[in-house]
């Protein structure tokens, strides 16, 4: 079963009682404040696929105080379907992690069949969408609480690098990135969990570990298990980044390696392999790392191989790695990069 | 193919990436041979954005035993590796 991450509502006789363009005083339905609230501290998110006037629903939604739990809106008189893939494209996040909730049987049924991964609900049983188990994540984290506000001020970044004229890297220059390494720390275990379990595309083994687990690494004299942040001009990013190294005695392997997907234009994959690359050779040590493909982490094993690894090992699915210890990474003159000890 | 137009075509490849690669390095006049890799930090986005550049640009597939590199230092050796994928895709 895969946990929801985003709930896609219809507005007329969903979200509200009536149809807003033949009644201008439509009514929130009962119950449908409490479940946005509860959803939003789970840090479920919340956005909109409704055929209306885009201009009048919005200025209802406002008026209804309930327009900041909603982002990437899609307003308009196109289909159902197109609306979810919207929504699913502009938080970079898997259709499969999508809930549509909607009164039309008809609608329903539209995006049942372009998406047969969406999990589709009628409004009717909206006050049953918290209990249901598709809508408990494991861990409720500081992060995942504040995940509105984290994807708000993505928006906000975007918006910046639309009107911005120039390179992307001039673009990353004027966000004065921050970005921290250092070990994991008892209160970052449930967000270390919640990270190997919710990243696929910058997970370069997609192994998951248990909080128990994770810890048992924390405390091992023979592993590190790193937690990288990230903030800027516009906020904190959270903890985006972990990276599981384990320490033998002639050699490194880095067992996880992974960044949240809300950072992947942010190049910090490479700046936290970067640091490994950079902590092996300071301690002499060949840095290995092991690598499962999928077919959607390409990107990570891009990072590896354009950070001078090369395969060296074969086990199954799983590759080995190992840097060739010649090219050492510098740090991206885009960014602060801070190691704590 | 005569030999006056495959030389058209592989100065076309050139091009093509020297033009896409110039965005990257507004402010600096790349020579063919000079390292991309050694201009400044390669971040994991640049990275996969050259691959996809690859293989939309000139319609190959770059395998992971592609993925080398020497393959995609410079102009010349993207250059070189492209004209050879779609050489060895092209029909006989």
């Amino acid at each position: 079963m895969t946990t929801v991450k985003c709930v896609v509502w219809d507005l007329d006789d969903t979200v509200w009682d009536g149809v807003l363009l033949e009644d201008g005083d439509v009514k929130l339905r009962p119950g449908v404040l409490d479940v946005l609230r509860t959803l939003d501290e789970r840090g479920i998110l919340h956005s909109i696929a409704s055929r209306n006037d885009p201009a009048a629903a919005l200025a209802k939604l406002t008026e209804l105080g309930i327009a900041d739990y909603f982002l990437h809106p899609q307003i308009h008189w196109g289909s159902k379907s197109d609306s979810v893939r919207a929504v699913a494209e502009a938080f970079n996040i898997g259709i499969d992690t999508l809930a549509f909730v909607d009164d039309q049987p008809f609608e329903r049924d539209e995006v049942r069949f372009a998406h047969p991964a969406v999990l589709c609900v009628d409004a009717l049983d909206v006050e049953r969408i918290p209990g249901m188990p598709e809508m408990r994540p494991r861990f409720v984290t500081a992060d995942s609480k504040e995940r509105r506000h984290l994807y708000r001020a993505d928006i906000r970044r975007k918006e910046a690098q639309d009107v911005h004229h120039g390179t992307d890297e001039e673009f990353l220059a004027s966000l004065s990135m921050r970005f921290t390494i250092g070990p994991a720390a008892e209160r970052d275990l449930q967000r270390a969990e919640e990270l190997t379990v919710r990243t696929n595309q910058l997970n370069a083994t997609g192994y998951t570990y248990s909080y128990e687990e994770l810890d048992a690494f924390r405390r091992s004299p023979g592993h590190d298990l790193l937690v990288a942040g990230l903030e800027d001009r516009y906020g904190t990013y959270g903890k985006i980044g972990l990276a599981l190294v384990e320490r033998g005695e002639d050699a490194w392997t880095v067992k996880l390696l992974l960044m949240s997907c809300r950072v992947m234009s942010r190049g910090v994959g490479s700046v936290l392999l970067g640091h490994l690359i950079r902590a092996a050779h300071a301690a002499g040590v060949k840095l290995r790392a092991e690598f499962v493909p999928t077919d959607r982490n390409r990107t990570m094993f891009v990072t590896y191989k354009f950070a001078g690894f090369t395969q060296v090992a074969a086990d199954g699915e799983v590759s080995v790695l190992e840097h060739d210890g010649k090219h050492l990474p510098g740090i991206p003159p885009y960014m602060d990069v801070t190691v704590e000890d | 193919m005569s030999i006056d137009t495959t030389a058209a075509a592989q100065t076309d490849t050139r091009a093509r990436i020297a033009e896409y690669l110039s965005r990257f390095f507004p402010v600096h006049d790349l020579k063919d041979d000079e390292n991309i890799f050694e201009l400044g930090f390669v971040s994991s986005m640049f990275a996969m954005q050259l691959v996809s550049f690859t293989e939309h640009e000139f319609g190959i597939t770059v395998e992971n035993e592609d993925l080398e590199l020497e393959h995609f230092q410079s102009i010349s050796a993207l250059d070189a590796f492209v004209t050879r994928k779609l050489l060895a895709a092209a029909p006989r």
